[in-house]
């Protein structure tokens, strides 16, 4: 089992989760979140004082997968998220050791 | 012997009696008419515009000033606004009026209005009356008290915005009475206190009633609506407060940005109503005067957010809506001492002017005076404000379509005396008010420094004012 962790753009938010649903993904994650890459941040002028904003907003989700899923989601979120922009996010896949359903309590790839 | 003693006596003081009454009698038709009434149309326009300064105050000037700070130092910002509005209100009717406009010497009134006394009769039902800017035009007294009272309120409130995010609720309360007793009134009184036109009976009186005004009006200075008394005064009050108040705990290296200029808009907007108010409402009656002010209240606000707008986008950078709305405040600022003083030629020209001049003043002369003036009293209301109070000199001028002033009060004839000796008259009474304001405001900080301090603590002032000072917060998100 994966967990893929993207980093995107806010307003690309929707576009992902249909594509991700379209891939047979159950559920996801979302977070609100703030950060910077290679896009740093921007200048934001009040009157006379400059700020320099470092973090920008971006939102986070989280997926958890069967391994065999991994290449059609990464795929699918790199397609939804990209506008060939500085400032895109990126993607982390890690090994999942364990997945738990609260409610019944089955565990690993039945609780996906 | 004694009733010839009394009927001797009796006759006497009947011969006083008509020897009394003569004066009166010789005055034939005008003393025997009943004295004027208020007009009902000016009653309702002078309580209209008093609704109106006071909403200038609340909530516009509140949420235009609290939007502009961390959202931590939201709610002590609308507190400050709301208690020194009440606080002068409640002044202005123990004595503040009394002070500023009643008949005393040059710079202070009398206390014959000490808790507005004399202005209602309860034997009689009578209310006393005020003057206006015409002959046999009086307006009810008391209507006059609340239409100054609301004026008195929002300087104090405006001069808040150079210290905020780091004052001591009570020391800003100490200094609001100090200053506003000691700087507020006298200048008022200087400005707009005079006899009235209906004081000016006769051609040897002027002198004598010109000489029981204020010392700026005797001067000649033209302030239609406060731009000496309320701005320049506010802007000037201001700075000092914010050398001595001091900078703000990472000005100039922390984020420091408007937490809501959702707020500030709004804020700003409703000062553009509210402003009618004061501006208009200033002709104290529903005449010509105050559609002429009305008018350029509205179009020099709206050319002072164009200029404004224009000159951050090509100077700038980009065209901000805190830009908009600190170029309509601007305006309105610049367009109070000209609004009734001056014709369409002056308000688009001042307008435009204040909107690039005050821009000037919140970046360049900001960065020069290196003053944590935090919301910019003294770039907008002190710049704008002797901006409009130099303009309006030039733009009274009938050659360039001002309406000139009276300059004889018993003839009612109007007169200019020339651009350059207007200027120059409007030039000292701008001087007088910076230096009566500084000094007064310098000695009120100090003596509220040593009585209780001038600053929260430095962890106080980390955590934000609003729970540390006031024990609440603005927003639960």
């Amino acid at each position: 089992m994966k967990l893929v962790t993207a980093i995107i753009k806010p307003f690309k938010l929707d576009d992902v989760r249909d594509a991700l649903a379209e891939v047979g993904v159950q559920g996801v994650t979302v977070t609100e979140v703030k950060g910077f890459g290679r896009q740093k941040g921007h200048t934001e002028l009040y009157r006379g004082a400059e700020y320099v904003v470092d973090f920008l907003p971006k939102v986070k989700i989280e997926v958890a997968i069967d391994a065999k899923q991994l290449d059609r989601v990464i795929e699918a979120i790199t397609k939804a998220a990209r506008t060939d922009k500085i400032g895109d996010g990126k993607i982390f896949v890690y090994d999942l050791e364990q997945v738990v359903r609260i409610r019944t309590g089955e565990t690993g790839k039945d609780a996906l | 012997m004694f009733t010839h003693y009394s009927l001797k006596k009796l006759f006497g003081a009947l011969g006083m009696l008509l020897l009394a009454t003569l004066p009166m009698l010789a005055f034939g038709d005008e003393a025997a008419a009943p004295a004027p009434t208020p007009d009902k149309g000016d009653t309702s326009w002078m309580l209209v515009s008093t609704a109106l300064v006071l909403m200038m105050s609340v909530p516009a000037l509140a949420l235009f000033y609290g939007g502009m700070v961390r959202s931590k130092n939201a709610l002590s910002v609308l507190m400050q606004v709301f208690v020194v509005f009440s606080l002068i209100t409640v002044l202005w009717c123990v004595y503040g009026y009394s002070l500023a406009f009643t008949e005393g010497g040059a710079w202070f009134g009398g206390f014959d209005r000490l808790f507005l006394k004399g202005t209602f009769d309860a034997a009689t039902g009578a209310f006393s009356m005020g003057a206006t800017f015409s002959k046999a035009t009086p307006i009810t007294e008391l209507v006059f008290v609340a239409f100054q009272a609301t004026f008195a309120a929002i300087t104090g409130a405006l001069i808040l915005g150079a210290f905020v995010e780091r004052v001591k609720f009570s020391a800003v309360l100490i200094f609001m009475v100090l200053w506003f007793t000691f700087a507020y009134i006298p200048i008022a009184h200087m400005v707009w206190f005079w006899m009235g036109p209906d004081a000016y009976t006769a051609a040897n009186v002027v002198d004598a009633m010109n000489a029981k005004a204020g010392m700026l009006w005797q001067w000649g200075a033209l302030d239609f609506a406060g731009g000496t008394v309320v701005h320049i005064n506010a802007g000037v009050a201001g700075l000092v407060g914010a050398y001595l108040v001091g900078k703000r705990i990472g000005f100039g290296k922390e984020h420091m940005a408007p937490h809501n200029l959702t707020l500030t808009m709004i804020g700003a907007s409703l000062l553009w109503v509210g402003w009618f108010g004061f501006n208009a409402g200033s002709a104290l009656e529903a005449n010509n005067s105050a559609a002429l002010a009305f008018m350029n209240t509205f179009l020099a606000t709206a050319c002072a957010v164009l200029s404004w707008t224009f000159g951050e986008w090509i100077f700038k950078s980009k065209p901000s809506m805190l830009g908009a709305a600190s170029g309509a405040v601007a305006g309105l600022v610049a367009i109070t001492p000209a609004a009734g003083n001056v014709g369409i030629p002056g308000a688009f020209v001042i307008g435009t002017a204040a909107g690039l001049v005050c821009l000037w003043g919140v970046n360049q002369l900001k960065r020069w005076l290196k003053a944590d003036d935090s919301l910019d009293v003294f770039g907008v209301h002190a710049v704008g404000g002797i901006l409009g109070a130099l303009l309006t000199g030039v733009f009274n001028s009938p050659d360039l379509g001002g309406p000139g002033f009276y300059n004889n009060w018993f003839e009612m004839k109007q007169g200019f005396g020339g651009i350059g000796a207007q200027v120059l008259i409007q030039a000292k009474a701008v001087g007088v008010t910076i230096v009566w304001s500084a000094v007064v405001a310098a000695v009120a900080y100090k003596i509220a420094d040593w009585t209780v301090g001038l600053r929260v603590t430095p962890d106080e002032e980390r955590e934000g004012l609003d729970t540390a000072s006031h024990g609440e917060s603005a927003y639960r998100l």
